[in-house]
């Protein structure tokens, strides 16, 4: 079995899979289950500055986007960082971490944009034992209308500011948490690094009204007839969290700086794929809020029998080995040429290719009075539609054609040679290459 | 009471009231509303859908499954009275293992179809309880119309041209309408009295005079009828059965079982109802099974459908004949009835067995007995009226295009007519169809 022990910023955890602060991580009884459950660490629920507790709304806080069957693929939230008393949770986080040294403790934090705010909190982090610290600048809703959050965030001066602060002020590793609402992610993560900050997590949630009650005209989650804007996150948020994590990893400035991937994670190959863009561990809350701690099984058991059918023997066999194919569209292999095939013996008919493509592609399917479904070789521009829709898995294939072979729809000979669009006839900018 | 299932000879009261209740209640139970939305997310909106094909009257599928994921069922319920006024009891009889949902295509992805039947009765059942009425009656054209029979097809017939401004005075034999709906489908698939709510509620469009009690040939006439009326139409369905023709049919408790459904559909207390202790089907189709299922259903301690080809060869479906054997009732194939035997009353039938050769099926010579306190034959019906101004195939009305009969001006449709099966379904769409001919030939 392969050995899925993590280390990330020299923390140990027996896996990789953590979870992200939030409601899974709000208090002690939370964790120790978690713990038990074989969660390998938690970013402990964000905390604020010593003095009354925050409040939380009293109605609903959540939202939910839903797939077929009433699965849940997006959840928004309006809820504010832990509404329970500072040296509460310290007691708490310094109890657990005496309990399960071999966990990964991170502490969420986020204080008003004042040196001294920082200055107080670290110390008090520092002596529950917890190995590193994760700067909060990320929740987009409430703490960001009160100058903290996403409002320091969206920032990049100030993120270098704080995180200066934090690595002034404490031993601890520095983890600055990043909001996805912005124009360009490699801006807060390079002001991260700057300040000297050791790490950078992503997502937090997205800003984002999830729907409208159309009897009552309030957005839900509805508090007396009103809405706020929440955070989405959830399977929904994945690809933009992805992309966010490669945009970093590929960044000349930003390159090698350690990831901790959050967004959307719900199974082990999710957690694979933001660990392939570079990511050296994951964090998950809505899968975990969706179905409990049990997961990080179905996680532990995925992701070691993925790495021995691979041959990897620890995670760092194959962190970033993605990162390298990440590329941009002008550096696309023009030459490569593939068709759509159904595979008529998988096929059950429903159609769906046909008026995909039909109604809204290329006119490349063609049906007949037996309802055959197939592809028009002629019309076929590889768009990958029909494979998107269709219910049955690897039912409609792509089809890389060899070199030396005729195209039909261009009239072209498939070649063998790598040509992108920096070079192409038609590109006005194009450098010929004598 | 006292009897009980073994108890001997053709008895009332078998079992007890509570038994026979839920014996006799509903066949599939109706969708809870968190049931139908899971079932309606299974379906794929397929293009050009099969489902909808494989529809005598072509509902959109697709499309009222949709309506009901958006959870606009009023909605679902007008695309489905749309094709098919008498959706609801379609939901209920409609043999969608060899319709619809045979045709489904997540039947041929996991043997598993997308639940139309009863998502369509989810839908239908919504509306009709809203006491709503989908579609209003256009302003009145003066043309009179008569409809004989007041079955699905000339219910089928009627409402499409109500719908369409026309008076329609629907003449029909019996004490109360609905045809097989109220005589003929098992009891189990019509409950709670749905065969005449949906008449009563269907008829709210206006316009219709529903006149019981005249049957053509006797107190009414065509030759007459066409004189009246601008056009009529005839759904007459299949009102004579076909006997055995074999010696001791005669016999007391030897009946014929469209009868017997038909007393019991119109029982007010089923413990009632006389049912043999060993009770004998003869017969194929879904009236066989019909009667065998609801004779176990009252008490009876067996049940053998006697059919005289291969079971594959069964009118009932697959599926039919399922419902049959997990009700305890036995099948046994080929077995061609020779004799029915007894002492004033049936004890017995003789049978020969046969077997399928080159020439079709032969007599083997091997007599088999089966004891039976009570036989009930259901081996076809026939159509019941003579009307020498109407063109027959076979033992049915000839009809071409949207049923229309060689007799200017006369149009039939369901199972009195040929082509198409016999089904409340076809019959639906036959009546529907010939009503917009009717309307194309007089307003047009
Ligand atoms: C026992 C049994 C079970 C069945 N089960 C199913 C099932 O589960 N699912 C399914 O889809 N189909 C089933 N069928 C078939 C279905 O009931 C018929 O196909 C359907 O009812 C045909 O409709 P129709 O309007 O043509 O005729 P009918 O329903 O027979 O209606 C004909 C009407 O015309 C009237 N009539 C007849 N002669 C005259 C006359 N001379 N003058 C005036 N009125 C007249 C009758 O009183 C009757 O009301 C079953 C049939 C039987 C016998
Ligand atoms: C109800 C709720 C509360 C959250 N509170 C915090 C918080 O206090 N601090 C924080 O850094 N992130 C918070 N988050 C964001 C999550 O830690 C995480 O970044 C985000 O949900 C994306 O991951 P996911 O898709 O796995 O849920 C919260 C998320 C939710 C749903
Ligand atoms: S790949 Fe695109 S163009 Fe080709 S058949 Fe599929 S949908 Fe049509
Ligand atoms: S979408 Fe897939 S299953 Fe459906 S017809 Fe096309 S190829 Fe067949
Ligand atoms: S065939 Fe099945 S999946 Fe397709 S539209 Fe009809 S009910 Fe839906």
């Amino acid at each position: 079995m392969a050995n899925l022990a993590s280390e990330f910023l020299g923390i140990k955890s027996p896996n990789p899979f953590w979870l992200a602060s939030a409601p899974p991580t709000d208090k002690e009884y939370n964790v120790r289950r978690a713990f038990e459950a074989g969660w390998g660490g938690v970013v402990w629920k964000t905390l604020g500055e010593d003095g009354p507790p925050i409040v939380n709304v009293n109605g609903p806080r959540y939202g939910a986007l839903y797939g077929a069957d009433r699965r849940l693929l997006g959840l928004n939230n309006i809820e504010l960082i832990t509404d329970r008393p500072l040296d509460l949770n310290l007691q708490e986080i310094k109890a657990v971490k005496r309990d399960y040294p071999d966990r990964a403790m991170i502490v969420s934090i986020m204080v008003p944009c004042e040196e001294g705010a920082w200055k107080s909190i670290l110390p008090k982090v520092e002596e529950t034992g917890a190995d590193g610290i994760e700067l909060n600048f990320g929740c987009p809703h409430g703490m960001s209308e009160r100058g903290m959050g996403a409002a320091v965030g969206q920032v990049p001066k100030y993120i270098e500011m704080v995180s200066r602060w934090c690595k002034q002020n404490t031993r601890m590793p520095v983890i600055v948490k990043l909001t996805p609402n912005i124009t360009d992610i490699r801006y807060p993560a390079r002001a991260a690094l700057k300040g000297g900050a050791d790490a950078v997590s992503l997502i937090n949630t997205i800003a984002s009204i999830i729907s409208v009650n159309l009897d009552t005209m309030s957005p839900e989650p509805s508090i007396d007839g009103k809405g706020s804007h929440g955070g989405y996150c959830g399977p929904a948020v994945k690809p933009i969290a992805l992309n966010m994590v490669a945009q970093i990893g590929n960044d000349v400035e930003t390159g090698g700086l350690p990831i901790s991937g959050i967004g959307g994670i719900t199974n082990w190959r999710d957690a694979a794929e933001y660990m392939s863009l570079g990511c050296g561990n994951v964090q998950v809350c809505t899968a975990a809020m969706t179905y409990g701690f049990k997961i990080v099984e179905e996680m532990k058991s995925g992701m070691s029998d993925w790495m021995d059918e691979k041959g990897y023997n620890s995670v760092s066999d194959f962190i970033g080995s993605a990162l390298p194919n990440v590329t941009e569209w002008q550096h696309l292999n023009l030459n490569y040429v593939a068709k759509a095939k159904i595979d008529q013996d998988s096929c059950i008919k429903c159609g769906r290719c046909y008026a995909a493509c039909e109604d809204t592609s290329h006119q490349a399917i063609s049906i007949n009075d037996e309802r055959v479904f197939e592809v028009i070789n002629e019309e076929c521009v590889a768009c990958n539609l029909c494979v998107d829709v269709c219910p049955v898995e690897n039912c409609i294939t792509m089809e890389q054609m060899k070199p030396g072979e005729l195209d039909t729809r261009t009239g072209k000979i498939v070649l063998d040679e790598y040509a992108n669009w920096t070079t192409h006839p038609n590109n006005s900018g194009a450098c010929v290459i004598d | 009471m006292s009897n009980t299932v073994s108890s001997p000879g053709v008895l009332s009261g078998r079992l007890p009231v509570s038994k026979v209740n839920e014996n006799f209640s509903d066949l599939h139970e109706p969708f809870r509303s968190h049931e139908a939305s899971v079932a309606a997310d299974r379906c794929y909106f397929c293009y050009d859908a099969p489902c909808i094909t494989a529809c005598p009257t072509a509902i959109d599928i697709p499309l009222f499954i949709r309506q009901i994921q958006t959870n606009t069922i009023d909605a679902a319920a007008k695309t489905i009275f749309e094709q098919n006024i008498l959706g609801g009891m379609c939901a209920r009889v409609c043999p969608t293992e060899t319709l619809c949902e045979e045709a489904c295509v997540r039947e041929a992805a996991e043997g598993k179809p997308v639940e139309i039947g009863r998502l369509q009765r989810f839908a239908t059942d919504s509306f009709m309880k809203s006491g709503a009425q989908p579609f209003l009656r256009e302003a009145s054209t003066g043309k009179k119309i008569a409809v004989i029979g007041a079955g699905p097809a000339g219910l089928a017939c009627a409402h499409r041209l109500a719908m369409h401004g026309h008076d329609v005075i629907i003449y029909d034999a019996k004490e109360k309408a609905g045809g097989l709906n109220e005589f003929g489908i098992a009891a189990y698939k019509s409950t709670d009295e749905f065969a005449a709510k949906e008449v009563e509620w269907l008829l709210e469009i206006g316009g219709i005079d529903l006149q019981l009690g005249f049957e053509l040939g006797k107190n009414i006439h065509l030759n007459e009828l066409v004189k009246q009326f601008d056009s009529v139409f005839l759904g007459l369905g299949l009102g004579a059965v076909n006997n055995l023709k074999v010696s001791g049919d005669d016999l007391e408790n030897v009946s014929d079982a469209v009868q017997f459904i038909s007393g019991l559909r119109q029982a007010d207390d089923l413990t009632s109802l006389r049912v043999g202790r060993e009770v004998l089907v003869i017969g194929g189709g879904m009236t066989a099974v019909d009667a065998a299922v609801q004779s176990k259903l009252l008490g009876a301690e067996t049940v053998t459908i006697a059919y005289r080809r291969s079971k594959d060869k069964m009118g009932a479906s697959t599926y039919e004949q399922e419902l049959a054997t997990s009700n305890g009732v036995v099948i046994r194939e080929n077995l061609k009835p020779k004799t029915i035997i007894g002492n004033g009353k049936v004890s017995s039938v003789e049978f020969e067995r046969t077997k399928q050769t080159s020439e079709g099926l032969t007599p083997t010579g091997e007599a088999i007995m089966i004891t039976a306190d009570q036989v009930f034959v259901a081996i076809g019906q026939a159509l019941s009226v003579n009307e020498e101004r109407l063109e027959f195939a076979g033992n049915k009305i000839n009809v071409s295009g949207s049923g229309r009969t060689s007799c200017n001006g006369v149009w039939a449709g369901g199972d009195c007519v040929s082509g198409g099966e016999d089904l409340t379904v076809t019959a639906v769409a036959q009546g529907r169809d010939a009503a917009e001919d009717i309307n194309l030939s007089l307003m047009g």
